[in-house]
């Protein structure tokens, strides 16, 4: 489902991420470690199109197509989403209604009818069960005075809306507690199916005990110096990652 | 890639879709202003002699005054004796259906929802819509009558209700008031007159009906709306349909008076009116004179502002707080785009005991437009416990645009309160990305969020006028604004 082949991509000519390959297929979960400033966040915002990094080799394709020809909006339509690590305040602008235009934007791409007020209220009843979201957040502006545990949530609840083909989870676990992070692990796993696939970048194992990874990478200064089973990720919480930076197939 | 900054300017700078139109005209008054052209117009109109005076008064006062040159707008200097200060009728080009209408404005009417009778009217249709228009304002009319409520055009009432007019016109605005005002008086053209009687609430929103009256007033508009004791009456002016006019200049005359105890007026308006090209060019100035007057005790004026046209907007919609216990309250969005420039604001002038004003005042900056909120709260010794709640707020698109604040307050006694907050923000790259990572297009996005900040002013608009404002933002954003 996404190809990504020897991607460089850097911030004012500082090089981030440095040649990174990685194949993710439908069905499965991938988690993506690594320190402080490894490349972790960037690697998600690149895939999602935020344009404050450039690329500066390398391809993705997302379902067979490049994703780096595409917008951001049209990556989502396309079925790609990205849980932020700091959800964004929309002041004025209910949550529901946002959603609602979002839904429909991708609906529309897809050909599909747009839901009109009913229809949508009903499936958000539905999805919001799956986050255990209070109602009254459906209603207050998109993310304004949200707890940040709350916004977390938000962004899960988002993604059940919206049932994207690709999620990338970016640090999701961060700033939520065990409780918080149970609810919002637990709805990840609920949404889970074998058409769809997720990427889960964090730095604590501990998220991995809730939502169990086929596949573990670590990323260290912009390249994937490790893949394994879900069991390095235990590794990595016993030893941390410095046994791994030393190892690093340094490049040229 | 293009970048969300690029987004934000290509969205800032696409043109504006409808310009001005060319037509034919005839009768028209040689151009520049002199006690002649005033006495032509009052004949012109066959007006009463006192009326005429009241004109030719406000004409001296003019001459010795200067046209002032305090607020923060920038343009050339106006060429008074250039000006063509009457014209009518006007033989425009009228298509004989919408076929034969610019596509582009239809597209604009039909973004906007305006029903397809108001778009043959909006347009210039010759054919039966007009005389449609007409016999449903003639319904209208007479529901009105029946109340007791005087709605008509200016010059009418000049001649049918001479008495009212001459009682309260001048009486909140007088002529010497302001330049702008002293040649508005001079010269205006025509306007409306609203009179609510003793005890009725007017039960419409003068609305539909004042498109229909309104057309074509000119330059130099002339409004009055008197609202009498426990009366109510809430009125619409304007259109969120561009509006086009040859006239450069624009220096209308609002007037309300809340005549009697508990009487209410809530006044509403939207001017789209032609904004110039991307250089600035050609748009219109809208220097306009608003004015409210509390007079009974508990009376309370209520405007609600949605601006978007205009090369250069300069108003402060102002009221008065005689009466005691009475309320004012403002509420503006003002939106500047390219070279748009805005000046706008309110004053509350509190006398009577008790008097509460609210000042809610949202300004939206694109392109390389300057938005300057300029307001005044005074507080008279007299106005024991008064209050005063002031929020300004700023929204930024891109990097070359301006929003600056000036708020004055005088406050001269202990017992009164007197609050102002101001926020300026930019809307973020990261809102934007935001909403495009959630599937919706820039353009979308910036008019969501651009709405959501406007979102306490539009509740104050009634219902199907909100819904109008903001599809208006929606159309501003893709042609005009950002």
């Amino acid at each position: 489902m996404l190809e990504i082949r020897d991607l460089h991509a850097s911030v004012n000519t500082n090089e981030i991420l440095n040649g990174i390959n990685l194949s993710v297929n439908a069905g499965e979960v991938h988690a993506i470690m690594g320190p402080n400033g490894s490349g972790k966040s960037t690697l998600a915002q690149v895939l999602a199109g935020r344009n404050s990094y450039e690329v500066t080799s390398g391809q993705v394709l997302f379902d067979g197509k490049n994703l780096f020809e595409m917008e951001p909006e049209e990556r989502a339509r396309e079925g790609l989403f990205l849980a932020f690590q700091y959800p964004v305040e929309i002041p004025g602008v209910s949550n529901t209604y946002f959603l609602k235009s979002a839904l429909n934007a991708i609906r529309k791409h897809k050909g599909l009818d747009e839901l009109d007020a009913v229809d949508f209220l009903k499936l958000v009843k539905q999805k919001m069960k799956l986050v255990e979201m209070d109602e009254s957040l459906l209603n207050r502006p998109v993310n304004e005075g949200f707890s940040g545990g709350e916004k977390k949530r938000n962004e899960i609840f988002h993604m059940a809306v919206l049932d994207p083909r690709l999620s990338i989870l970016d640090e999701t676990d961060s700033g939520l507690d065990i409780d918080a992070l149970r609810v919002v692990a637990d709805g990840i796993n609920k949404l889970k199916r074998k058409e769809n696939a997720t990427i889960v970048v964090t730095h604590y194992q501990r998220l991995l005990n809730y939502i169990v990874p086929d596949v573990v990478h670590v990323l260290v200064d912009g390249q994937i110096v490790k893949s394994g089973g879900k069991d390095l990720a235990l590794e990595l919480e016993a030893k941390g990652y410095d046994w791994l930076k030393s190892s690093s197939p340094v490049s040229a | 890639m293009s970048t969300e900054e690029n987004t934000i300017e290509q969205l800032a700078s696409k043109e504006y879709k409808w310009g001005f139109v060319t037509d034919i005209e005839s009768d028209t008054a040689p151009k520049g202003l002199t006690e002649e052209i005033i006495r032509l117009i009052s004949t012109k109109k066959d007006e009463p002699d006192w009326l005429l005076e009241w004109r030719l008064k406000a004409y001296h006062q003019w001459l010795t005054m200067e046209e002032p040159t305090w607020p923060n707008v920038r343009y050339e200097k106006i060429n008074f004796q250039e000006i063509s200060y009457y014209s009518a009728p006007k033989q425009k080009f009228q298509p004989k259906s919408l076929d034969e209408v610019d596509p582009e404005l239809l597209k604009t009417y039909e973004k906007l929802g305006i029903s397809l009778r108001e778009q043959e009217w909006l347009a210039g249709v010759a054919v039966d819509a007009v005389f449609d228009s007409v016999s449903v304002a003639t319904t209208f009319k007479e529901k009105l009558k029946e109340l007791g409520i005087i709605f008509c055009s200016f010059s009418e009432a000049v001649h049918k209700h001479p008495d009212l007019v001459r009682k309260h016109l001048g009486s909140v605005v007088p002529y010497a008031d302001n330049f702008y005002a002293a040649l508005n008086s001079a010269v205006f053209s025509d306007g409306s007159f609203c009179y609510i009687p003793k005890g009725v609430r007017c039960p419409m929103e003068l609305s539909t009906y004042f498109r229909i009256n309104a057309a074509e007033t000119g330059q130099f508009e002339r409004t009055l709306i008197v609202a009498e004791e426990n009366s109510y009456v809430s009125y619409l002016e304007g259109c969120t349909a561009p509006m086009r006019d040859r006239n450069q200049l624009h220096a209308a005359v609002v007037e309300l008076i809340a005549a009697g105890d508990n009487a209410q007026i809530k006044y509403s308006t939207v001017q789209n009116w032609y904004p110039g090209d991307k250089e600035g060019k050609g748009g219109i100035y809208n220097f306009v004179t608003k004015r409210g007057r509390c007079i009974g005790n508990s009376a309370k004026i209520s405007r609600t502002q949605v601006e978007t046209g205009s090369a250069i907007t300069w108003k402060y919609p102002s009221v008065l707080l005689q009466g005691d216990n009475s309320v004012g309250e403002f509420y503006s969005v003002a939106v500047v785009n390219n070279h748009q420039q805005a000046d706008t604001g309110t004053k509350m002038i509190h006398i009577g005991k008790n008097t509460r004003s609210t000042i809610v005042s949202k300004g939206i900056s694109a392109g390389v437009g300057q938005n300057s909120y300029r307001g005044l709260v005074e507080i008279k010794k007299g106005a024991r416990g008064s209050r005063n709640f002031s929020q300004c707020d700023s929204l930024l698109l891109g990097d070359k645009c301006g929003a600056h604040t000036f708020p004055y307050i005088e406050v001269k006694n202990t017992t009164s309160t007197v609050e102002h907050e101001a926020s300026t923000s930019k809307i973020g790259e990261d809102q934007i990305f935001y909403c495009k990572q959630r599937g919706l297009s820039a353009e979308d996005a910036v008019n969501m969020i651009v709405n959501g900040f406007c979102k306490e002013v539009f509740r104050t608009l009634p219902m199907e006028f909100a819904v109008e404002a903001q599809k208006l933002l929606g159309v501003s954003l893709e042609g005009s604004v950002g």
